[in-house]
């Protein structure tokens, strides 16, 4: 437990902490980490954290979802007979399989294949474009059909008549899917970038962070609309 | 146990480097660009300075506004209604969301916890500025909303009135929803930090008090402060798109919207006292010169706190328009909370038990905390009793248990830790005797401002109620007498320490005789804080007798 | 520091388990004040002196958490138990509709009987209030009877209570949920009146105003009915036309044709009040039919016509 100041003068084991670099460092390392190892474990840390406050969130939206739900039984009965499927159901397996090679794509930048990396990233943006190109056909539709948020909602042959309950649906539809959609976005770019960091071969075994990270990003991404999908689309 | 110094170099720190993190590089660029938590944290301390001083402002003009019942100064009327109902928005709101919130975390925990683990900075330095520019463009929202005028909802923004309203309602949402993700992610930087940049051989158990409370703050941040984004973002849009869930007029709830509200402001109000208590627990064992009393009792009691505070909120609503069973329920549930604040006060006084006590300024503070939040605690039982809490609900009462709470208790702890820490924060001692007066001051102007108000909620004063019965005249005018008394304490404090920057004594690096981490390298220290990687050698809070003596 | 009257037995109650509390916090806070000053002085610095170390005491831990939670558990039945009887109103009651708009009370009888700003119960009667709201929150609180209730517009809210023979007289009652501007300016009156008062104040709303000239008892009206949260007397702006003066002109609708300020269109005014709006102003008065008695209204044409 305790240790002499004599070794504590001499052997500054904890790392140097005038910033000055040693020769063998990975160039990623920063300097307030001992290791790159502990650097590693911070930010998964951070990103869980992260992860967490996306959780809650969402978690409000779909608490309020189920709040206006139970307010509203028949009315979101009635609207989630227009949400298309289909398109639901497609957009789920494009998702699952871009987690599939989001994973792949780690395990390429664990083991430093730089390119087999930036392939497998790329096919992850490529599917999550059809996701988005997918989503704003179904968007589009709704808009054909009046079936706005809020006060633009105007469609025809709601069977109670005057309700809010319609527009209400659609109001949570478009900002639960459509705050979805922004991190579909967002981790499209992230992982674009990545795919071209990728390519120059800065992802090894020894730094990898970046990529896990933006996976780990992914799979919550992944994960809500695996909970979206239900509650919208097959729930009566 | 063989008990060694655990400094680096031989001096101690008492020869200051020439170069410190103040000085090492210069201008403003210099500052604005920085990662250095130090430097950070100095930012958050003159950004939440500013905000005290803007949220007292509005505090003194709505004392002023009830000086008496007529409402005038010298015979002139000079405030209706509508300025008065935004007088005390502007107040809640810069006082809550610009102020105690981010005032600990962001500034004296930025700055001081890294040091008390024996860390070079933070987990996420870049993430730690990026807090600190979001708590700039939240500021500036709020600012601008000033500017055009103010809102006059309430800083609970309660619907259906905060959608109808025709003040800029969306603008400061938007502002305190930006000032939430600084929250977030000032918490989640420190949650990574305590886990992973611990110095060696400091177990958890071998942490400083401090650092157990700013963590459980930093769960609340982190879990918490989601929910309010995600009211404030549904706010904005029924506001302007109309969705039909918080206003009635819509076909929405307002009861809905307080329960997602309260959600987040309950445990918002524990991110606001552990830290208090957390620089509590730092200044009784060093001003007593004795180990804290129930470690262990007090760290758990931190954790147990932050986790019981997510289960409480609906006793912000017993009157609101729920149901009788959740009234139960959540009434039994804040007796709960009530227990571990309890704990840390006996355990407190435990450590004073015996000791050797001294009353500088921050010992001062620390003193009224214990007497001040015992108050504000035992007052919340009323509450916490549902045959109570409905006559005492929404007047005056409340006003004075919150108060009691948050600025007898987290304002009060902040001043202390603030005059605790300057002389390594500054490397300048400020001059002991002003900061004894300012903090005496302090202690009097705010039971004289605020004991008058349990008098007048008792007897049926409404909060937020310009107009008020002759009846609560004498008491209005105690209570604004007290807020100028506090005025000029503040002011006094603030003189003080400011002057000390320029003609302050040079600080050593442990004037006060503390056994933590930070006072073991200069005052103020170097940019990369140790001069070598400290080791714990020690339990936390060893005063038996060592080599090192106070200075 | 509670009021001073106990206007039915919850308030009694409510005050009792208030003063409970009370004396039991001033033990507590008594003991840790003492103990803090006392620890000050008595273990004040001395150059020298070595403190124990203390580190922990289990039993203490457990006593001191044991204790205080036997304590709140109790307190807490206590205050549910109170707070039930507030809460579970008695079959038997006298039901009366409350309605709360920015920023007056309506009330109405059983009858029909309505009110404005003033509230008549009979005494030793038990009352459900059943309340509404016309726009935003508000929250209906008589502190005399420790009761309180928040009213969400677009639901029905409910709080009862039964006034007892020391509150015979007048009470005030408050909004407790801010409204906006008019928040403070909700006070409407509380009279608990004899049975026989109380029946004869059904009938011809009291014998008051024959204590007041007409003007006077017009100006009683003026603030009892919440005239002033949309007039003005002094030729100020405000949401409707300032009275100041307006007595025997003509003024200008908004439909262009103008009109001569008399009897009849002041009494029309306030029965119909859509009928015939002033150009310059909106159409957001709301009626007063079935509110006035026959002498309210009398009293209030002869306060516009001493307005000069």
């Amino acid at each position: 437990m305790s240790t002499s100041t004599a070794d504590l003068q001499s052997n500054p084991q904890g790392g140097p902490l005038h910033g000055e670099h040693v020769d063998d460092r990975d160039h990623h390392h920063q300097s307030h980490f001992t290791t790159m190892e502990q650097q590693f474990d911070t930010s998964k840390i951070g990103m869980w954290l992260f992860l967490a406050t996306e959780v809650l969130t969402f978690g409000g939206l779909f608490v309020g979802f189920g709040m206006m739900q139970n307010r509203y039984p028949q009315e979101f009965i009635e609207a989630h007979e227009h949400l298309q499927r289909w398109a639901g159901s497609t957009n789920t397996v494009v998702l699952l399989i871009s987690s599939f090679t989001m994973v792949m794509g780690v395990l390429a930048a664990r083991t430093g294949q730089g390119a087999k990396c930036a392939r497998y990233l790329w096919t992850t943006v490529g599917l999550a474009f059809v996701f988005l190109c997918i989503k704003a056909y179904e968007y589009n539709h709704k808009f054909e059909e009046g079936l706005d948020p809020g006060y633009f909602y105007h469609h025809k042959g709601d069977l109670i008549a005057g309700s809010h309950g319609y527009s209400t649906f659609f109001s949570f539809y478009f900002m639960m899917t459509g705050l979805h959609g922004l991190h579909v976005l967002i981790g499209m770019v992230l992982i674009g970038w990545l795919a071209t960091r990728a390519k120059r071969g800065e992802f090894s075994s020894v730094y990898y962070t970046p990529v896990d990270l933006v996976g780990l990003f992914w799979h919550l991404v992944d994960m809500i609309w695996i909970y979206l999908f239900p509650l919208y689309y097959l729930i009566k | 146990m063989e008990h060694t110094l655990t400094q680096g170099t031989t001096t101690g720190g008492q020869g200051h480097s020439e170069k410190n993190y103040l000085n090492e590089t210069t201008g403003i660029w210099s500052w604005m660009t920085t990662v250095d938590h130090k430097r950070i944290g100095v930012m958050y301390l003159v950004a939440v300075s500013f905000a005290f001083a803007l949220g007292g402002m509005f505090a003194l003009l709505v004392r002023l506004a009830l000086l008496n019942p007529q409402h005038t100064l010298f015979g002139k009327h000079w405030v209706d209604q509508e300025m008065y109902n935004r007088f005390f928005t502007m107040h809640g709101i810069i006082m809550v969301f610009l102020f105690i919130i981010p005032s600990i975390p962001g500034s004296l925990a930025n700055f001081v916890l890294p040091l008390m683990i024996g860390a070079k900075d933070v987990a996420f330095p870049r993430l730690n500025l990026a807090s600190f520019y979001l708590w700039v463009g939240g500021a500036t929202l709020a600012l601008v909303t000033l500017a055009t005028g103010g809102v006059d909802t309430g800083w609970t923004f309660y619907t259906p009135y905060s959608a109808q309203s025709s003040t800029p309602v969306t603008l400061i949402l938007l502002a305190a929803f930006i000032l939430g993700f600084s929250s977030i992610f000032t918490g989640l930087n420190f949650i990574a930090t305590v886990h992973k940049l611990r110095a060696p051989g400091m177990g958890w158990f071998d942490m400083p008090l401090f650092v157990w409370g700013i963590y459980s703050t930093a769960i609340l941040q982190v879990l918490a402060t989601p929910v309010l984004a995600i009211t404030l973002a549904l706010l904005m849009i029924e506001r302007n798109f109309q969705i039909g869930i918080f206003d009635s007029r819509i076909g929405g709830d307002p009861v809905l919207m307080q329960h997602f509200f309260w959600f987040y402001s309950h445990p918002a109000v524990y991110i606001m006292i552990l830290p208090g208590m957390a620089i509590i627990s730092e200044l009784i064992p060093t001003f007593s010169r004795k180990t804290i009393f129930g470690y262990r009792a007090v760290a758990y009691a931190s954790i147990v706190l932050a986790l019981l505070s997510f289960l409480v909120w609906g006793h912000h609503m017993f009157v609101a328009g729920e149901s009788d069973l959740a009234n139960v329920v959540f009434s039994a549930l804040t007796f709960l909370v009530a227990l571990p604040s309890g704990v840390k006060i006996f355990n407190w006084l435990s450590t004073m038990y015996k000791g050797n006590i001294s009353f500088e300024t921050p010992m001062l503070y620390a003193l009224s905390f214990i007497i001040l939040f015992t108050i504000g605690g035992l007052t919340g039982i009323f509450f916490a009793t549902l045959a109570t809490d409905i006559h005492l609900t929404d007047t005056y009462w409340v006003v004075a248990h919150f108060h009691y709470v948050m600025m007898g208790g987290t304002v009060i702890a902040f001043f202390g830790g603030l005059h605790y820490w300057w002389p390594k924060i500054t490397g300048k001692m400020y001059k002991e005797v002003w900061g004894q007066v300012g903090a005496v001051l302090v202690f009097i102007g705010f039971n004289v401002t605020f004991m008058s108000q349990f008098i007048m909620g008792g007897r049926g004063m409404p909060r937020r109620y310009f107009n008020y019965l002759d009846q609560f005249a004498p008491m209005h005018m105690y209570s604004t007498f007290g807020s100028w008394i506090l005025a000029v304490a503040f002011f006094i404090t603030a003189v003080n320490l400011l002057a000390s920057l320029k003609y302050g004594a040079k600080a050593p690096a442990n004037p006060w005789g503390g056994t933590t981490m930070e006072w073991e390298t200069d005052s103020p220290p170097i940019t990369h804080n140790f001069h070598h990687q400290p080791v714990l050698t020690h339990e936390p809070y060893d005063y038996r007798p060592r080599e090192a003596t106070r200075v | 520091m509670l009021p001073v009257n106990q206007g039915s037995d919850f308030a009694r109650e409510s005050d009792f388990i208030y003063m409970s509390l009370f004396w039991l916090s001033v033990f507590f806070f008594v003991g840790i004040t003492f103990a803090t000053v006392y620890f000050s002085w008595r273990y004040r610095y001395k150059a020298g002196r070595v403190t124990p170390h203390q580190t922990h005491n289990t039993a203490l831990e457990v006593i001191w958490t044991v204790i205080p939670t036997i304590i709140v558990v109790g307190i807490f039945f206590w205050g549910v138990n109170g707070y039930m009887k507030f809460a579970v109103a008695p079959g038997e009651a006298m039901e009366i509709q409350v309605v709360g708009k920015q920023w007056l009370w309506t009330f109405e009888f059983p009858d029909g009987t309505r009110s404005v700003n003033e509230l008549h119960v009979p005494v030793n009667k038990n009352i459900r209030l059943v309340m509404s709201s016309e726009d935003v929150l508000h929250d209906f609180y008589i502190p005399d009877m420790r009761i309180k209730r928040d009213i969400v517009p677009g639901r029905y809210t409910q709080e009862w209570f039964r006034a007892n023979d020391q509150a015979i007289g007048e009470h005030v009652s408050t909004c407790a949920e801010y409204c906006g501007k008019g928040h403070s300016d909700m006070h409407a009156k509380v009279f608990v009146d004899t049975a026989a008062d109380f029946d004869k104040w059904m009938a011809t709303g009291g014998t008051e105003y024959l204590d007041y000239a007409p003007e006077a008892w017009g100006k009683i009206q003026w603030d009892r009915k919440g005239c002033s949260t949309c007039h003005s007397t002094d030729g100020s702006q405000n949401k409707g036309p300032t009275w100041k003066g307006i007595w025997g002109t003509m003024v200008k609708l908004n439909n262009g044709q103008s009109v001569l300020v008399d009897e009849a269109y002041v009494r029309e005014s306030m029965m119909q009040p859509q009928a015939k709006i002033v150009a310059g102003f909106d159409p957001i008065m709301p009626t007063f039919q079935g509110l006035l008695r026959e002498n309210e209204i009398r009293g209030l044409i002869a306060y516009i016509k001493s307005l000069k």
